[in-house]
């Protein structure tokens, strides 16, 4: 089967095995990534995690990093990463590779002999007696340990991963995408590779290109690339995220650090995720709440009460959350708290005017206009269509934006409920 | 008008100087939906003495960074907001040596223009409105002195530098910015907010010329002075500290390794010194360098290791850092390898690919609109033209990195920082 939208074109290459090919001339450089899909579950997530930076070590053609490296300098400098991320329920394992498009090296053509690294790379890995090499697994998983630990030096961050963390617990939404430090110090090299073997037999495969190359010719270079990988029978389908309701009373989660400025940040179930028509109208309620420099967050509890260095809200499309983050003084925090949620019922009585809407539909169309500008933002935004079964290119998404009413974002507001507050506070607060 | 072709990099820039002295300069990107406009001024952190109507002027630490914060006030309300409603992303940030507005919209790219060349060019202070961003930014000083990648940073510089304005932070302190006034603003606006002291620069697929006509028509109609600046006596060559340790909250050891190179050169041979600086690096350090590879089997640094040249007016230096328990051993292994190269040279192979690689990687920055904006007003200031690099690029030498690696990384330039976790902090949570 093969759908054209605009200049993209999808298609499956075997059971399971999908790509989807963006054509244009305008970047620099063209991009390629291979994700493997899973569900996310907690004795899983840390060794799957695990696995992109043990194959980004080697292959059994360039079996150390010099010589990885070195391979990849002479393809322009082209940087292949491993990547891990969670959409709705699963677990995504990347290598997410970057390079200099055809147009500018002078006649050489960098697709083919870069996908053939990037299949050699998922597929040829550096072995020794069968299994990963012993080194580089020992030390990818020190790294992926201390990337887990190090976690908490950027405590905007840690502070949204604790409250997606409480409030998801149980569901498979609360299992970070990195596992934990106790699961990853578990994994023994015969684990990995279990993993692997399993990965390879049943995980969904999406190919995302985007790039100068004619899709007939991706679709080539990735088959070839890809041409070792077993036939998988019943390869992993991405489904509507398992979540449960919120609790009768809202959680209440409050930890304390040596820091000088509090986090506080919360937790609503809106009920709706980008697979429902009422998306547009809650990516509009998120804009004008606290999505943007105009929204109430901003306006209101930053700039006219100064109670917070920083106050947003933002929306996670695939689960249906919607989270508000906020930097604030530790003494505040009840006050913040109060004047955060009052915002949100001021959405809800309908408690916003023309500008503010309007505002907020000028900001989530141009959001969305700009991400056809980048990269990066393209595959995620495709990527996200490709977990949900979605087909819908950014310009359909913009007539709905226009379309979305008063009314329909103050019953999207009406429908989110407060799950979980979380509170990063002082050690001598 | 000008028009420049870059057939290499398949760009155009028109560039443009106004009567009252400002220059323009307009990177024509088709098929893009968005537009990026960067207005700047060649004032930052480091800025703090300067001659204003011929009488030396003491301002504290942080009053361009202040500045930046309160020329979004205008006398209708905020700038920021009014771009919002019109769909713009805009946002300002201050350098060392640089302050920067810029916005990116898809939507009325020339009306967002309009405002954003008002609200830069008119100040509007009230003492009222100075008291309550001392709050702010307050918090924001408390934000970053939390993060301990700032603090090494920070620390690093210490080591490197006896008294250059580089080692006083952007923002200041508490302190620091308690002692600005409305008046304070109102000074350095007039010392360094004029047309002759700034640079425009645009990415999109926009009319030069009405762009030039829309600049006329709001900005001074003179160009003003040129402020000149001091940044204290000359420094010594090598650093003042071998090494600064400081405790944190974190859950590794973070560190930074300064080298004290040369204050940088100006106009045509600022770029190259640039590339060559950088290429050593990747000669040194890079990823598909022997000692890269080295460090990272013996488990001495991990994927945090980076590195980088940095040039501020007056000051240049080269750090290398990451996290890692072993950071003496890191250190060491550096200078080996920079003593080695002095001796044996780069290898043959290794600098053909680096260049290839570190070529692509300039190419591929120009997808980003910021990038190329920001670049242009640094050459602009620098007096260069910096989509000049591929011929630039193409003179260089390996003998010209062999030499900046024998003459700057050395014992005597060296200075390291180093974030320690705090002693009896639990580390896990």
């Amino acid at each position: 089967m093969v759908i054209v939208v605009l200049n993209m074109t999808s298609r499956g290459l075997s059971q399971g095995v999908h790509l989807t090919a963006l054509h244009t001339e305008k970047f620099k450089s063209s991009f390629l990534s291979i994700q493997l899909l899973a569900p996310l579950a907690a004795d899983t997530a840390s060794r799957f995690a695990l696995l992109p930076s043990v194959l980004r070590r080697g292959t059994a053609r360039y079996p150390d990093m010099q010589s990885l490296a070195a391979a990849l300098d002479a393809l322009y400098g082209g940087s292949i990463d491993p990547f891990v991320r969670k959409k709705g329920d699963t677990q995504m394992i990347s290598l997410v590779g970057t390079f200099l498009d055809d147009a500018y090296t002078g006649g050489e053509r960098l697709l083919e002999p870069f996908a053939a690294l990037m299949g050699d790379m998922l597929l040829g890995p550096a072995l020794e007696k069968g299994r990963f090499r012993p080194d580089y697994f020992e030390s990818e998983k020190r790294n992926l340990i201390n990337e887990i630990k190090g976690q908490m030096n950027d405590k905007r961050r840690y502070a949204q991963n604790r409250v997606i963390e409480e409030m998801c617990a149980g569901e498979p939404f609360g299992v970070h995408e990195l596992g934990t430090a106790e699961e990853a110090g578990a994994i023994s090299l015969d684990d990995l590779w279990t993993a692997y073997q399993d990965l390879l037999q049943n995980a969904g495969i999406e190919v995302f290109y985007c790039g100068s190359a004619e899709p007939e010719r991706v679709e080539e270079a990735l088959r070839a690339a890809l041409q070792d990988l077993p036939e998988g029978k019943a390869r992993y389908a991405p489904a509507r995220p398992q979540q449960a309701g919120p609790p009768q009373t809202p959680r209440f989660v409050e930890e304390k650090l040596d820091v000088t400025q509090g986090k506080l940040t919360m937790g609503f179930r809106t009920g709706v995720t980008m697979v429902d028509a009422q998306y547009p109208a809650l990516v509009l309620l998120n804009a004008v709440y606290g999505g943007t420099a105009t929204s109430k967050l901003f306006m209101h509890v930053r700039e006219e009460l100064s109670l917070c260095y920083y106050a947003s809200s933002s929306l996670l499309g695939t689960t249906g959350l919607m989270l508000v983050n906020s930097g604030i003084e530790f003494q505040q925090f009840e006050r913040a708290k109060e004047e955060i949620l009052r915002q949100l019922q001021a959405c809800k009585d309908g408690d916003f005017d023309a500008n503010e809407l309007e505002g907020a539909r000028r900001a989530a169309v141009s959001a969305c206009r700009a991400l056809t500008d980048s990269l990066h933002q393209l595959e995620d935004y495709w990527l996200k269509q490709a977990v949900t079964d979605g087909q819908e290119a950014p310009e359909a998404f913009i007539g709905r934006l226009e379309a979305v009413t008063r009314d329909e974002v103050i019953a999207c507001a009406r429908n989110i409920q407060l799950d979980t507050v979380y509170f990063l506070n002082g050690k001598e607060a | 008008m000008e028009q420049r072709e870059y057939k290499r990099l398949g760009e155009t820039v028109i560039h443009t100087v106004l009567s009252n002295g400002l220059n323009i300069y307009v990177d024509r990107k088709k098929e893009y939906q968005k537009s990026y406009a960067f207005f700047a001024t060649r004032y930052g952190g480091m800025d703090m003495k300067f001659q204003l109507d011929g009488k030396w002027q003491d301002t504290p630490a942080g009053v361009a960074h202040f500045l930046e914060h309160k020329m979004f006030d205008t006398e209708d309300g905020n700038a920021l907001q009014a771009l919002a409603l019109n769909g713009a992303q805009p946002n300002a940030f201050t350098s060392n040596a640089i302050t920067g507005y810029f916005f990116e919209s898809t939507e009325q790219f020339e009306e967002n223009l309009k405002i954003l060349l008002s609200f830069v060019s008119i100040p509007w202070f009230t003492q009222e409105s100075v008291d309550k961003e001392q709050g702010i930014i307050g918090q924001e000083i408390r934000m970053i002195e939390d993060n301990p990648e700032w603090q090494v940073y920070m620390q690093m510089l210490s080591a490197l530098y006896a008294h250059h304005p580089i080692t006083v932070p952007i923002a200041g302190s508490e302190e620091s910015i308690s002692h600005i006034t409305a008046d304070t603003l109102y000074h350095c606006h007039k010392a360094f907010y004029q047309p002759g002291n700034m640079v425009l620069c645009v990415a999109g697929d926009v009319d030069p010329v009405r762009l030039a006509a829309i600049a006329e028509e709001i900005l001074p109609k003179e160009p003003g002075d040129k402020a000149p600046r001091d940044y204290g006596a000359l420094e010594p060559e090598g650093a003042v500290k071998a090494l600064v340790k400081m405790e944190m909250e974190v859950a590794a050891p973070l560190f930074q390794i300064g080298f004290k190179a040369d204050a940088p050169v100006k106009e045509e041979g600022a770029l190259r010194q640039q590339l060559v600086c950088s290429l050593a690096c990747d000669a040194l350090a890079g990823t598909s360098s022997p000692l890269y590879a080295r460090m990272y089997e013996e488990g001495i640094i991990n994927g945090t290791f980076g590195y980088d040249y940095e040039e501020q007016p007056g000051c240049a230096f080269f750090v290398f850092g990451g996290e890692s328990d072993a950071y003496e051993l890191v250190y060491e292994a550096v200078l080996a390898e920079a003593e080695r190269i002095a001796r044996e040279g780069i290898d043959d192979a290794l600098w053909g690919r680096l260049k290839k690689a570190a070529y692509g990687q300039l190419v591929r920055r120009l997808n980003s609109f910021e990038s190329i904006c920001v670049q242009m007003a640094q050459a602009h200031f620098d007096g260069y033209d910096y989509l000049q690099f591929p011929q630039v690029f193409d003179a260089i030498q390996k003998s010209d990195a062999e030499q900046v690696i024998t003459r700057f990384i050395t014992r005597a330039r060296a200075g390291m920082a180093v974030i320690l976790p705090r002693e009896g902090a639990d580390g896990c949570i």
